[in-house]
């Protein structure tokens, strides 16, 4: 508890003010750790997401990143607070080119420390530099993918927040783009990152907060979960609160 | 013949140039704002009231109608049009923006449009005016071709400054911004940009080039309160015509537009050429509803 990252408490939160999707979410991310948040369709998943990138406007309950606030924080100030958010669909910019996306993501940067950040990005991913120049609306959906996320690590964000980053990809391409997450895991940054894709997620990761109506209902160490009946009970029907409730976190 | 062509690149040009403002802000702020060509007649007449302050800063400038009044009362246009373009923002769109839905905003824009006309027709009164009585001389450019030197102005002028843009579009951080918030508006907050800020640049670049508009406008034909309402559809001909958020769209969609209205005199009686535009945009949409071009807010959605 003590060396939590991302610590979020009591989140109500929604697209419109009278009607809140998330009903009061807690969690928290430590150091180091890549934790998975699963649950089935219009679980919340996403809309938790973009509460935390500010992107959702949160009524009630508190985020906080190392300590400091950020539950109001402006979108566009989550870079330099060090936090990292990659969409689950529309995450790159079609219309530019894969140079420009680069660009864009750094362009919060003083102007030589944007050009290592995408030096770097592109000795990572060979294949975007291959492209530089195209638009990123000819890229295959894993290359998408990587964009996205060297797009997301040029602030060298301290939180990569993630939305389903396997969704619609071949087994190929989620096998590289899940390896590219471990060797990022590995490399010290935390990662909270949402997935339908249930097995794999939990293989890679530390921790798994299980979603359903927009409240965390179950969560545990990933290796635990995957054999978890309540765990079973929630993706293959069976949702009642009362069921679940009390191993909430 | 080569003098409709002539006539119609100019009109196209000046069309051009307010069509690229009408085309940034309806790809960013997403809602077609009919006070933009209203922003045209403010420059317009913003340029006027500096140069009748600044009438003593001297006369024509070699074979031009005009001399450094108008030039320094166009920088003057450009920064007023741009303040009456935030100020607008800051009042009426910004507060209904994220709010309330298209149709809202729509209506807004024509309700700023009419209390710009009338606020130009208080100040400056309807009659017809000028910069300047100086009178030209046409000069022979081609067998059967001849231009007025301020013609010839208007149409660098006008070129310069959509090379100007699009370089600043291509080259900049501002311009790589504008071109995402096009696309993306939430993607563009993810990537660290503050969208306010861009969006205020979108305001400034739009209404300074309807600034130079109005006044090219002015130089070349004559000053009237009614020259963006007659301008309202042409704009937004040229702008639909080379898909919303296209800047080189805009620029050949304002071309087509102003040739069209131009050779249109050879078939149409002259009466019908205010129908001109509306006639290619509803024949253009028939076959291709998104534009000749896709523009950034069409590959968005
Ligand atoms: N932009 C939006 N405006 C209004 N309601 C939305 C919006 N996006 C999602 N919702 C609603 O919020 C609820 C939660 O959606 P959310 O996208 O967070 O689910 P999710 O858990 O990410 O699901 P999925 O696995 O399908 O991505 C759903 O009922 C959905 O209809
Ligand atoms: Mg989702």
């Amino acid at each position: 508890m003590s060396d939590a990252l991302l610590t979020v408490s009591g989140v109500v939160a929604g697209y419109r003010r009278d009607l809140p999707i998330l009903h009061g979410i807690s969690l928290e991310v430590h150091r180091g750790e890549l934790v998975t948040i699963v649950g089935p369709n219009g679980a919340g998943k996403s809309t938790l997401i973009k509460a935390i990138a500010g992107l959702v406007p949160i009524s009630e309950g508190r985020v906080e990143l190392d300590g400091t606030d950020i539950t109001s924080l402006a979108t566009h100030k989550m870079g330099s607070a060090s936090v990292a958010y990659v969409p689950q669909t529309d995450n790159v910019f079609t219309t530019l080119t894969i140079d420009e996306n680069l660009r864009l993501g750094a362009a919060a940067l003083p102007r030589s420390l944007a050009k290592d950040r995408i030096a770097q990005a592109y000795k990572r991913f060979p294949a975007l530099r291959d492209h530089r120049d195209r638009k990123a609306r000819v890229l295959s959906g894993g290359q998408r993918q990587l964009l996205a996320f060297a797009r997301s690590l040029l602030t060298e964000p301290a939180l990569l927040m993630l939305d389903e980053p396997s969704a619609g990809l071949s087994p190929a391409a989620v096998s590289e783009v899940f390896g590219h997450l471990t060797d990022l895991s590995k490399d010290g940054i935390t990662i909270l990152m949402v997935e339908q894709n249930v097995k794999a997620a939990l293989a890679i990761s530390d921790r798994t907060y299980v979603f359903a109506e927009g409240e965390n209902r179950i969560d545990g160490p990933s290796g635990v979960l995957a054999d978890d009946p309540d765990m079973k009970a929630i993706y293959f029907g069976g949702t009642k609160r009362s069921t679940h409730a009390a191993s909430a976190g | 013949m080569l003098q409709a062509l002539a006539d119609g690149i100019l009109t196209g040009a000046i069309i051009a140039l307010g069509a690229i403002g009408l085309t940034l802000t309806m790809g960013i702020l997403r809602f077609a704002n009919f006070a933009h060509a209203e922003l045209i007649t403010w420059g317009a007449y913003m340029a006027l009231a500096a140069v009748s302050l600044l009438g003593p800063l001297g006369g024509p400038i070699g074979p031009f109608s005009f001399g450094l009044p108008l030039i320094l009362g166009t920088i003057a246009a450009m920064a007023l049009t741009s303040v009456l373009a935030l100020a607008i923002d800051g009042l009426v769109f910004r507060q209904l923006r994220g709010t309330s839905n298209h149709l809202t905003l729509v209506f807004a824009s024509f309700g700023v449009s009419l209390l710009v006309r009338m606020l130009i027709l208080l100040i400056f009164g309807g009659a017809a005016t000028y910069y300047s009585n100086t009178l030209q001389i046409a000069i022979p450019v081609a067998p059967g071709l001849r231009l007025m030197p301020d013609q010839l102005f208007a149409l660098g002028l006008a070129a310069v400054l959509v090379v100007a843009l699009y370089l600043f579009l291509q080259h900049t951080r501002l311009g790589l911004s504008m071109r995402a918030l096009a696309e993306n508006p939430d993607l563009t907050r993810v990537n660290g940009v503050s969208t306010a800020r861009v969006i205020r640049w979108t305001w400034i670049i739009g209404a300074s080039l309807a600034a130079v508009a109005g006044v090219l406008y002015g130089l070349t034909v004559q000053l009237r309160p009614e020259v963006g309402f007659h301008l309202i559809l042409p704009l937004f001909a040229a702008a639909i015509l080379g898909g919303v958020g296209n800047i080189p769209g805009a620029v050949i969609g304002g071309m087509i537009v102003g040739l069209a209205e131009s050779f249109a005199v050879f078939i149409l009686p002259p009466g019908y050429k205010m129908a001109v535009p509306f006639l290619i945009l509803l024949a253009v949409l028939y076959v291709r509803p998104t534009g000749l071009f896709a523009g950034t807010a069409g590959a968005a959605k």
